[in-house]
């Protein structure tokens, strides 16, 4: 990976005007006609929504008709005094750090542990990377589906653990609604979690394990001081992209709890911009949720980065 | 970002597997008397297949529960039971929501994006893998950047510029711009782009063959399996992408299966005679493309041989 990222040598320029235009413009200038729709559709896409996203928080922003002239005034951090004052977005993101919390260490201890035991050469090795990668690459409304029907009151789930069966069942009950929403999900990224760990795993030396072997060390003693240390950088990949992708939560409370239910208990704040800004047109309201979501996402991201460099 | 990384890798992986078995097998006999040695392999073993069962049970379920003409959430539902099989949730699902129109629709919309991931986006990974111009390095950071900002964030502003004020609702053009060209598919590109020997180009450019000449005819044959993979990461976003086209589309027939299908278990199920039924048949028909794909071509996610067709 490093060797890629170095700038590879420049063949030398001939003639004089030649290699003036090659200092200003680059030896192959055509290079940047090459990427300009790339760059040109990243601006538009993200760039210029980001800007907007922050401008529209600090105003009084509504829907107008398309090309009516109307006066949305500054109205500094009005915004965010009404989302901070909203006892709703507080739950919500109150639900997304019960969802981070369960989320992702299971994702961690989880993917890691099967990307493990998957490494060793074993049978049927195709097999299980394939069942374990399903999940991801099938859409989660499909899903879905499927976990609504085991897990409804008179569900699979329920139906096996009989007098065990949580009452009120699992995706209605306040307590439980979220929790099962971060299974769900753990369930349904830890592949590629997996094959994230299983390239890390490449990178482990394999003199490592021969001298834990040699001070006697068991599989389980070499697994925590050789492997866990060893794969510490996709770690910290995987707990930022775990957490991203967690606090980005949509479409499973959204169809799993019927829109956040019960009773808001499994709100996520997006779902919440989502109600806010379009169902209920405030986007103003929505981008301001959404920037102290960002900033929210930041903050756990550089204290996770603390954590888990500290040792 | 980080998938591109890992493709090439795991790659690696998967050939050096049978190489990396032998010194592990050479110390056997040291720890031979150790019979935790032993049964640790069978454990390991028993432990993926108990993972392989939780990944896989809920797709069994789910074509059980589609094919099912009276719910059965017993545990004796999880078996097919011939007196209970029928294909009629299909007919209640396509009556519903209109199958074809809804696959058509997504079908245009991951077509368009893939189409846009191609085109630009091979073109923009050869610039930065190959060609030297002003910007490339700041050309890269961004497109690394841009990684980073999580799209749920940009659906509101998206939609106000989109929606309102291009007048794009209900359409495919809307439809298909924010996801127009995927930033992980132009790093795959990049990536692959990146392992060619400068020394081809040079040669060729030396034969006099233009740079668009160069891409179309040297490049980009030597970097097919990438094609592949970065398609097939492509399909996945946009065919099981939920929030976005639900924003964008209220008129049913432009929506795409994962919006429709959504829209029919929230509102509509609830007052059909077999929802389960309908809701998993329609489940079947939106998971079952990408996951043919992805077994079809499954191989493509670990082994692409770029090393040998590169120095044969």
């Amino acid at each position: 990976m490093t060797a890629t990222f170095q700038q590879p040598a420049r063949p030398p320029a001939g003639r004089l005007a030649g290699r003036v235009a090659s200092k200003v413009f680059g030896s192959q200038p055509l290079g940047a006609f090459f990427v300009a729709p790339y760059l040109l559709f990243l601006a538009a896409v993200f760039a210029y929504p980001l800007g907007f996203a922050v401008y529209m928080s600090f105003h009084d922003y509504f829907f107008a008709a398309p090309g009516a002239i109307v006066d949305r005034p500054f109205v500094g951090f009005a915004n965010y005094a009404a989302v901070l004052g909203d006892p709703t977005v507080w739950q919500a993101f109150r639900n997304i750090l019960v969802f981070l919390v369960i989320n992702v260490p299971l994702t961690v201890v989880l993917s890691l542990l099967l990307a493990t035991a998957l490494n060793a050469a074993i049978r049927l090795r195709t097999f299980f990377r394939v069942s374990y990668y399903v999940p991801y690459i099938t859409a989660s409304v499909a899903v879905v589906g499927v976990w609504l029907f085991l897990f409804n009151s008179n569900g699979l789930v329920n139906s096996l653990l009989g007098p065990l069966a949580p009452s009120p069942s699992w995706l209605v009950n306040e307590h439980l609604a979220m929790p099962t929403v971060a299974v769900y999900v753990t369930w349904k990224q830890l592949g590629f979690f997996i094959l994230l760990y299983l390239a890390a795993l490449q990178n482990v030396p394999k003199e490592l394990y021969e001298s834990a072997a040699v001070d006697g060390a068991g599989r389980w003693q070499s697994f925590l001081s050789v492997t866990v240390p060893g794969v510490r950088p996709a770690t910290t990949l995987v707990v930022l992209l775990a957490t991203v992708t967690g606090a980005n939560l949509f479409t499973e409370p959204y169809l799993l709890t019927g829109g956040g239910g019960p009773d808001g208990a499994s709100t996520s704040p997006v779902l919440l911009m989502y109600q806010r800004g379009i169902e209920q047109g405030n986007p103003d309201i929505a981008s301001a949720i959404g920037v102290i979501l960002v900033i929210g996402v930041l903050l756990v991201a550089l204290l996770q980065r603390r954590l888990l460099e500290r040792e | 970002m980080i998938l591109v990384a890992l493709t090439p890798d795991t790659d690696i992986a998967t050939a050096r597997a049978p190489g990396r078995a032998a010194p592990r097998r050479a110390e056997q006999p040291r720890h031979a008397g150790q019979p935790r040695r032993r049964h640790a392999p069978v454990f390991r073993f028993l432990t993926l297949l108990a993972g392989a069962f939780v990944f896989l049970f809920p797709f069994y379920y789910m074509l059980i529960g589609s094919l099912q003409a009276e719910p059965d959430s017993s545990p004796g539902g999880a078996f097919p039971n011939p007196g209970n099989l029928t294909l009629h949730n299909y007919r209640e699902i396509n009556g519903a929501i209109d199958l074809l129109q809804s696959l058509i629709n997504s079908g245009i919309f991951t077509g368009g994006v893939i189409l846009g991931t191609v085109v630009f986006g091979v073109l923009a990974g050869y610039a930065l893998a190959q060609l030297e111009f002003r910007g490339r390095g700041v050309a890269f950071n961004v497109m690394v950047l841009v990684q980073v900002v999580p799209f749920q964030l940009l659906t509101v502003p998206l939609y106000v510029l989109i929606v309102r004020n291009y007048g794009l609702a209900d359409s495919y053009l809307g439809m298909i711009l924010p996801f127009a060209i995927n930033s992980t598919a132009v790093f795959v590109f990049r990536q692959y782009f990146l392992q060619l020997p400068r020394e081809l180009f040079d040669a060729a450019r030396i034969d006099g063959a233009s740079e668009l000449t160069i891409l179309l005819r040297v490049a980009v044959p030597l970097v097919k399996p990438a094609l592949l993979t970065a398609v097939l990461l492509t399909f996945i976003g946009p065919w099981n992408e939920f929030l976005w086209p639900f924003l964008i589309t209220k008129e049913a027939g432009m929506q795409p299966l994962a919006v429709s299908l959504a829209n029919y278990m929230n509102n509509v199920a609830a007052r059909a005679a077999n929802p389960f039924g309908a809701i998993l048949a329609g489940a079947c028909v939106l998971a079952a493309p990408a996951v043919a794909l992805f077994l079809l071509f499954q191989r493509h996610f670990v082994s692409t041989n770029l090393g040998s067709s590169v120095k044969g």
